[in-house]
């Protein structure tokens, strides 16, 4: 024997009305997209004489990225992905599970597919996922970041090599470049993030401090939207 | 180009393009028409259906994306005759008001129970947090899972 929804057609015409209006109301509201915001090639660098000032300076620059909301967002520090450029609360309100890729029955790849839904604004990649609890950046100034990617303990147990790796080639971190939609890109290009890793690490790879490493991003309060549709549905 | 997807065990041989969300597939190619349409974006859950058992949002899934994977429907989801326990909790706390939305809310309770047999109050919430009810019936939603759990509702 099956179920059997009945259904009335107004009642689907006022559902899905309310629902475009949660659907606007709770989207990210990305802005333009951002079509030149390049990095400083790493060349530019070599007038500072100082190696580990060099060092600081490249990582400030490549910081640039690692910051950037489109990496943000899956680095959170607690259990939640956010969205959008400032960094709001993910729509629907999902939990990174065990294996960082959402609980069932909101698995990341419940939504997420192996490439972007336009129709939906929903990113997709094969591997969505979040990065790991003790990888999160939000929050995280510029100079704990840093000090945090170089420790195996932090970073996935990634030596130099693999980090520059996850960094120049990984594919999930190269859809920051090209995010489609309304999205803006990470600064620069995915080659031109790997050189400046890869010159960091060659010039000792130290870690900023003072103003710039202290530079840190916090993620969005929740939207005021989006907290009064969460108050009706569960509170 | 021909997909092969099977659905509620019975496999189909589809002429459709790789794209094609699967709910358009299962709703006008299959007739099978539980699984709702409800925002088209991911947003509200009514179209969730199971793909290898886990919850997918239909309306944003390519089929070319389940070519070759078991995906169950609500028609598929009680074994013959007997119900799913989801299916018949929701019939004794008498979940239903209009209706539009319990497919995709009983396909993920189903999705969550099997993940997770005895979920918490809070680990219910969370789990249907991306299936909206319009009638705010969230409260009987919660209890239904809950009895299909075992737990008192």
């Amino acid at each position: 024997m099956n179920v059997r929804p009945f259904v009335n057609r107004s009642i689907v015409a006022s559902l899905i009305s309310a629902l475009l209006l949660i659907a606007a109301a709770c989207g990210g509201g990305a802005p333009e997209q951002n079509v030149d915001d390049p990095l400083t090639a790493v060349a530019e660098f070599a007038s500072i004489g100082d190696e580990a000032a060099r060092s600081k300076a490249l990582f400030v620059e490549a910081g640039r990225v690692i910051q950037h909301p489109r990496c943000l967002n899956c680095h959170p520090s607690d259990a939640h992905p956010r969205q959008g450029e400032l960094l709001a609360m993910h729509e629907p309100p999902v939990v990174r599970g065990e294996d960082n890729h959402g609980e069932s029955p909101q698995r990341c790849d419940t939504c997420h597919q192996g490439a972007n839904v336009d129709h939906a604004g929903i990113p997709g990649h094969p591997a969505w996922h979040l990065a790991p609890l003790q990888m999160g950046w939000i929050d995280r100034s510029l100079a704990e970041i840093c000090e945090q990617i170089k420790d195996t303990e932090r970073n996935g147990g990634m030596d130099m090599k693999a980090l520059l790796h996850h960094m120049e080639e990984d594919s999930l971190v190269g859809w920051a470049w090209h995010p489609g939609g309304d999205r803006e890109p990470a600064p620069g290009t995915q080659a031109a993030f790997g050189a400046l890793i890869r010159a960091w690490i060659e010039t000792g790879a130290h870690c900023p401090d003072g103003e710039e490493g202290a530079h840190t991003v916090s993620a969005a309060p929740w939207n005021a939207d989006c907290q009064s549709c969460h108050e009706l549905l569960f509170e | 180009m021909a997909i092969e997807i099977r659905v509620n065990g019975k496999t189909h041989r589809l002429d459709v393009d790789p794209d094609t969300p699967l709910l358009w597939v299962l709703r006008d190619t299959l007739g099978l028409t539980g699984t709702k349409f409800g925002c088209g974006i991911a947003q509200c859950g009514a179209c969730t259906v199971h793909v290898e058992g886990e919850a997918r949002r239909a309306c944003v899934t390519p089929v070319e994306a389940v070519a070759g994977k078991a995906v169950t429907t609500i028609e598929g989801l009680a074994e013959g005759d007997t119900l799913h326990p989801v299916q018949q909790a929701w019939l004794e706390e008498d979940v239903v008001q209009c209706g539009y939305c319990q497919t995709g809310q009983i396909m993920s309770a189903a999705a969550l129970l099997d993940a997770n047999p005895k979920p918490s109050d809070l680990q219910i919430k969370t789990a249907m947090a991306g299936n909206i009810c319009r009638c705010g019936a969230y409260d009987r939603i919660a209890k239904a899972i809950r009895r299909a759990a075992g737990e008192p509702s």
